[in-house]
């Protein structure tokens, strides 16, 4: 037993220190005083763009004038990466199956209105986060642990993401993450499903963890409610992958187990859908 | 729901009790005793200690336990003597019992242990049938055996009165032997011990079954446990058709007991009638060829451990069937297994030793859900603990509104004192330094299939001749002494309490803070509701930071090796492998903090018990995303082998203070929730200087986290600690500390006045920093050199004899020769040292004769005995004498300070010190005197004015306020008492009222000194109504008189016209302060 409860754990510090290689190019179409080199760069996966991107934004800074520079975004292969997606999430989606480093591109001007959001400052992204948390804790305890925490336990929370501080942010989030036993998990698991293929944004509705009946639900009941083209026959060749922090488990795996263990610090499983890649 | 109590006895056999209401083990102090096995009941627990004697703990009660002797006198008319004790032959004996057929003179009554005591002598009983009968109790009748009346008559041939006395049982709340009957059926000693049966019947009251397993398998009843004969009369042998090693007896009729080879043995028939049952059934063990090796039996269930450590559940037993129907497996692995009141289960774990209890077992689902480990810390040093919970809530009950003498408030502390030890023991406490050994009674066998057959096991004299040492041979020295033994029979004797050779004794000894290893567990006193939250599942006390040090525990599910879980720890790696092997040398994106400063220290635990433990301290400083340095503190400890910490923000820090600690070098720091709860972190470094570096840095970088820089604002709180820092706090933001000893510091319009011990005046010179904080960013500008003398003293002491007149030999009752002033200390001119490490000796020792009632030519005071009023010239009744030695010391520090041509100035700043007796105070233009009575015999000490008000502290620390006191008449009218245990006062300017208290509850270690603000000061009410209390811990001045709090810029309009010149003498020795609370 206590292996077992050691490799949960391990699997909650994998999630959390999972870095993404990042290549940080200047926009073409930005106009510098001289060439400006890319910026490399190692991505906490669990994090935001806009959150862990000030060194990128000093570096092409120093090559270009003050009047050219407006707020800062981020375009992968001339899709811009909503910085309000976690960072782990937006490369799954778009660029899984792909070299690394993940080069993406930089620019300063021409921010795009209609895919963005703005991000003025952190503490914007420290809103959109806790309003996540919020939102997962809702579905999960109707809203009861996070009304009971104090505002210096919220603190806690942004501040340990903000400074990845792992045993900061668990010694907050465990609480986020209990469920009453004889319940069986929570009320609601709180996640999203993402593809690249559909205009919406994400797929996002009420699931419970166990069946009315008893029964444990898995990732593949989830999929069979929410996205059947997910789940193939035996025989048919794989259409989609369905990626969690840029692996794919297996359609038996508990959802509640998932929800404890593969969520991001906002407390949502995010879950990518992309098509597989046709070798 | 009263709290009940869960019994326990860890591998050393020490026993601990938790309550349902508590959270922690509760060591039993009976500790010169080690036990194997207890056997808890909701009134009593009983025990096997290791001497191998039964032990028995009676709960006290209200109702006492007390037991009615009756005798008779019986005594016949004859015509001669009258009624005499002349009774005929064929009569009853002249004292019976009520049959007449038992002989029991007074004297044959003895106390059945020497547990009892008699209550008082026999008396006689002068009711009869509830009335009052004639002088001396008797009553008569024709003859005997006949009808009583209790009016004589012309027939009345014989009569009979009734003596009674009482006997009480003495030994509750404390372990007693049970005497051992040395009898021949009982030649060996006892291996286990259960005890129930209390829903059986109610008559008698308190009916208890205990039975018992004594080493050769063989099981025994004890007979006439009841609440008047709480230990019972005898033990009874019940039959056993094999041998048993452990025995269960539940609440109800049912009763368990595992024989040697592994099977059961039910007990059936047992009833109202019947408590010891009539006859055995066997029930196989669950699994083929694992025997069991424990089993525990409730109202309706029945659990077992087999040999493997597998635990099963017995379904379908109750009171008509209690062989139940089959087996069901459950999950976790444990040695020994315990059965509670509403069928609750305990449980020690195999791996960790630890308690378990089986959560969510219900009357509907006795199996329950889930094991659930008991993690609250021992209690093992009790002594150290200081603050119980309960005071923390309460606080300033000790300040309050009501006039008392110093004697008397001393009285209170020392009572109060009394009382919290009262608590606690019964017995003399035991020597807790030596450790016992770790002895793990036996419960599991690895030999069960090694047996050939039972009749192998001979008693020791049958198979050898030489005693094995019965004593110990459930333990594990007794394992090394009987392989020792004689010849081949050593391994097979060694087998011989039936379950062996698990071996623990070669493990380390376990310190205190490791977790517990537990060997034996009973609930059978516990009461635990199915719905009731315990406390007993977080192992932290500390409310506060709780959820911030709790090491992570996560839910835990059930043992799977499922192949999804597998896949997903295999696809992390492989993830993490391709995403980061190569790339390790790119810049990680979040900088971690910008530096970190490490050290070792000591924290004083927010838990009980309270004690020093050592941590590493770390300061991690990084640049906030808005370019503001911040800062976390972390501190790491470990608790039950677990490595854990606790941080705080250091924008959550209101205040650090240094604490005045004879032995260590210790601070305090609070933050806004710690004030709260009045229990700041306290630490301690090891050297005064590491101290200082710690301290410094930590005020800078609470500083640079709330952007303060350079001096002091003008609206700034001023403060003194015991220690002589003085503090300042801009209102709303941080307190900086400042170096300089003095006693007081006052503030108006910006200028800033401090008095030395040496009483200089000295000036704030607008800089900032010094002292401790050189080397750090301070302002050299208006830094000086400070130095400041004080004197310290000692008494030599003295007492006549006829012999040699005075010597330096006293009583032995008497001082210490050389002592403080109190007598208390012995202060030798060796071992008396400057006040801190900062302070050098400037002189020699010298008699001062400058001492309050004055001196003969050498120094000496002389007294009738000590301790007394002293005087300086000899008397005949005076036995004993003093004197004074005095000795300079010198501190010299960096400030910003500058010291001013004094001499007017001090002199008149300590002016109102000296005045005894009676205060001045003045109206604001300073033109005249008026004189005002002091309160009732109560010398004044201290006197603060405000705009209208008028607080005064006199030497027994009571506050008074000044009634009637307006522009026109500033005299005042009379006293009236606010508070008791004030040491200052300081009134500001819009009358806010700011005191430093002492005894004010919740912070016991650093009681003195306490900031207190008045609330409900308004223009029409300036006296106010209550206290809010502030910061606990090492204050001494405070001055407020510098702030207004509701418009800075507006200072005092009608003061300042021409107060600037009189100010200091007004204020003088009001150590005041203004303005917002100080660091809440």
């Amino acid at each position: 037993r206590k292996v077992i409860m050691a490799d949960d754990k391990d699997v909650l510090r994998d999630v959390w220190f999972g870095r993404i290689p990042a290549c940080f190019t200047l926009s073409p179409e930005e106009t510098t005083e001289r060439e400006a080199e890319p910026y490399y760069l190692l991505l906490p996966r669990v994090s935001y763009l806009t959150l862990v991107t000030d060194k990128v934004k000093k570096h092409f800074l120093r090559v270009m004038k003050t009047e050219d520079v407006e707020e800062m975004w981020f375009e992968y292969e001339g899709t811009p990466l909503k910085w309000h997606y976690p960072i782990g999430v937006l490369f799954d989606l778009h660029a899984s199956n792909t070299a690394l480093p993940w080069n993406v591109t930089v620019h300063f001007k021409n921010f795009p209105e209609r895919d963005l959001l703005h991000c003025s400052s952190n503490s914007v992204i420290e809103a959109h986060f806790m309003s996540c948390i919020k939102e997962a804790d809702a579905l999960k305890h109707k809203s009861q642990v996070i009304n009971d925490m104090q505002k210096k336990d919220h603190k806690q929370l942004w501040m340990g993401l903000q400074n990845d501080k792992f045993d900061q942010f668990w010694a907050m989030n465990r609480k986020l993450m209990e469920y009453p036993t004889e319940e069986g998990g929570f009320r609601y698991i709180p996640f999203r499903i993402y593809q690249t293929t559909s205009d919406r944004p994400f797929i996002q509705k009420l699931f419970r963890p166990v069946s009315p009946e008893g029964h444990t639900l898995t990732l593949g009941d989830l999929l069979k409610e929410l996205f059947p083209a997910a789940i193939c026959a035996e025989d048919e060749p794989k259409r989609f992958q369905v990626m969690i922090h840029g692996i794919e488990p297996l359609l038996e795996t508990p959802i509640q187990w998932l929800s404890e263990h593969l969520s991001h610090p906002d407390n949502f499983l995010h879950i990518s859908i992309i098509p597989a890649p046709s070798d | 729901m009263p709290s009940s109590l869960l019994w326990a006895v860890d591998v050393y056999g020490r026993v601990y009790s938790l309550s349902t209401a508590g959270q922690q083990w509760e060591h039993c102090r009976d500790a010169h005793l080690e036990f194997k096995r207890v056997t808890a009941v909701q009134q009593c627990c009983w025990s096997i200690a290791c001497d191998h004697n039964i032990y028995l703990y009676v709960h006290a009660s209200e109702v006492p336990i007390r037991y009615q002797e009756e005798t008779y006198e019986n005594q016949r008319w004859n015509p001669v003597d009258g009624f005499s004790d002349r009774l005929l032959p064929s009569d009853r004996w002249q004292w019976s019992d009520i049959t007449g057929l038992k002989h029991q003179p007074l004297g044959d009554f003895q106390l059945p242990s020497e547990n009892w005591e008699w209550e008082a002598d026999w008396y006689i009983d002068e009711n009869f049938g509830g009335e009052p009968t004639e002088k001396g109790g008797w009553t008569y009748a024709i003859d005997f055996p006949a009808t009583y009346t209790k009016d004589k008559k012309w027939n009345s041939c014989v009569r009979r009165r009734r003596w009674i006395r009482y006997r009480r049982y003495k030994a509750q709340d404390t372990w007693v032997k049970i005497p051992s009957e040395q009898t021949e059926s009982l030649p060996d000693p006892f291996n286990d011990i259960t005890c129930g049966g209390w829903e059986i019947t109610e008559e008698p009251r308190g009916c208890l079954a205990l039975w018992a397993v004594s080493l050769q398998g063989k099981v025994w009843f004890r007979c006439d446990i009841n609440h008047h004969n709480p230990e019972g009369s005898v033990w009874e042998e019940v039959p056993v058709p094999g041998e048993v090693v452990q025995i269960s007896c539940g609440p109800g009729d049912l009763v368990w007991a595992v024989l040697w080879e592994g099977h059961l043995l039910v007990r059936e028939g047992v009833g109202r009638d019947c408590l010891k049952g009539s006859s055995w059934v066997t029930v196989e063990s669950p699994s083929p060829g694992v025997g069991v090796v424990h089993v525990a039996v409730g109202v309706n269930v029945v659990w077992a451990v087999t040999k493997d450590h597998k635990v099963w559940f017995r379904r379908g037993v109750n009171s008509h069937n209690p062989c139940g129907s089959g087996w069901i497996g459950m999950v976790g692995e444990m040695v020994m297994i315990n059965v509670g009141l509403s069928d609750q289960v305990w449980a020690i774990g195999f791996e960790d030793r630890a308690v378990y209890f089986r959560q969510g077992v219900t009357a509907s689902e006795l199996s329950g859900k889930a094991w659930k480990v008991v993690s609250v810390p021992r209690d093992s040093e009790r002594s150290h603990s200081s603050a119980s919970a309960s005071s923390l809530q309460s606080a300033g009950c000790f300040f309050g509104g009501e006039v008392r003498l110093q004697s008397q408030a001393s009285m209170l502390s020392d009572a109060d004192a009394e009382t919290e030890r009262a608590g606690g023991e019964v017995v003399p406490t035991p020597e807790i330094g030596d450790a016992p050994k770790p002895r793990i009674p036996k419960v599991t066998s690895d030999k069960l299939e090694d047996r050939a057959s039972p009749a192998q096991v001979l008693s020791p004299s049958q198979s050898g001749g030489v005693d094995p040492q019965w004593s110990n041979v459930d333990l594990e020295e007794a394992q090394t002494h009987l392989t020792s033994g004689p010849g081949g029979d050593a391994a097979e004797t060694s087998s011989l309490s039936s379950v062996a050779t698990y071996n623990l004794a070669l493990e380390e000894p376990y310190g205190l803070d490791e977790p517990p290893k537990w060997a034996w567990v009973s609930g059978g006193g516990c009461l635990v509701e199915c719905h009731t939250q315990l406390n007993w599942f977080n192992s932290s006390t500390s409310t506060a930071l709780n959820s911030s040090m709790q090491a992570m525990s996560l839910s835990i599910t059930p043992a799977q090796t499922a192949a999804w879980r597998k896949q997903i720890f295999e696809q992390l790696s492989e993830r993490s492998k391709r995403e980061m092997e190569n790339f390790m040398h790119y810049e990680q994106a979040i900088e971690q903090s910008v530096w970190v400063k490490k050290g070792t220290m000591q924290w004083w635990r927010d838990w009980k018990p309270h004690k020093w433990v050592d941590v590493q301290f770390a300061l991690e400083q990084f640049s906030g995303v808005e370019g503001n340095k911040d800062g976390i503190l972390f501190i790491y400890y470990t608790f039950n082998d677990e490595k854990k910490y606790l941080h705080m923000f250091i924008n959550e820090v209101t205040i650090l203070v240094p604490v005045l600690n004879d032995s260590k070098h210790t601070f305090a720091i609070y933050t806004a929730e710690r004030t709260k709860q009045r229990w700041p972190m306290r630490l301690a470094a090891a050297t005064e200087l590491e101290m200082h570096d710690w301290l410094a840095l930590l005020s800078v970088s609470c500083c640079d986290s709330r952007g303060i820089q350079g001096p002091p604002s003008k609206q700034a709180i001023w403060s003194v600690t015991c220690k002589g820092d003085i503090f300042v706090s801009e209102p709303t933001k941080e307190l900086e500390a400042s170096p300089y000893p003095t006693p007081c510091a006052q503030i108006s319009l910006g200028v800033v006045w401090g008095i030395g011990y040496d009483h200089t005046a000295w000036v704030h010179t607008g800089g900032y920093g010094g002292g401790f904080f050189q080397g750090l960013a301070s302002s050299t500008d208006n830094i000086y050199t400070q130095t400041d003398v004080k004197s310290v003293y000692i008494y030599e002491n003295q007492r006549w004899n006829p012999v040699t007149g005075y010597t330096n030999r006293g009583l032995p009752t008497d001082r210490y020769m050389w002592s403080n002033a109190s007598g208390l200390k012995e202060c030798t001119k060796n071992n008396t040292k400057p006040p801190s490490p900062n302070w050098t000796w400037v002189s020699d020792w010298t008699i001062d004769y400058a001492v309050p009632g004055g001196t003969d030519r050498e120094g000496w005071q002389y007294a009738a005995d000590f301790p007394a009023s002293y005087h300086g010239n000899k008397t005949l009744k005076d036995f004993v004498r003093r004197r004074r030695w005095a000795r300079k010391c010198k501190l010299t520090t960096t400030g910003p300070w500058q010291e001013v041509p004094p001499i007017p100035l001090s002199d008149i700043t300590i002016l109102p010190l000296r005045a005894k007796g009676s205060v001045s105070a003045q109206n604001p233009a300073g033109d005249c005197w008026y004189h005002i009575p002091s309160p009732t015999g109560q010398k004044l000490k201290q006197v603060s004015v405000g705009r209208t008000s008028v607080y005064t502290v006199d030497e027994n620390g009571n506050l008074w306020y000044r009634h009637g006191v307006t522009p026109s008449y500033p005299q005042g009218s009379s006293w009236e008492h606010i508070s008791n245990n004030v040491r200052k006062v300081s009134v500001g300017p819009l009358d806010q009222v700011w005191v430093i208290a002492d005894k004010v509850q919740g912070s016991h270690s650093l009681s003195c000194g306490t900031v207190c603000r008045r609330l409900g000061v308004l223009p029409m009410e300036p006296k106010g109504h209550s206290w809010d209390y502030g910061i606990g811990g090492g204050w001494d001045h405070i001055t407020v008189r510098g702030n207004a709090m509701e418009a800075p810029r507006i200072v005092m309009p009608s003061l300042t016209d021409n107060q600037t010149a009189t100010r200091p003498l007004q204020t003088s020795n009001q150590p005041e302060m203004n303005g917002n609370p100080v660091g809440c």
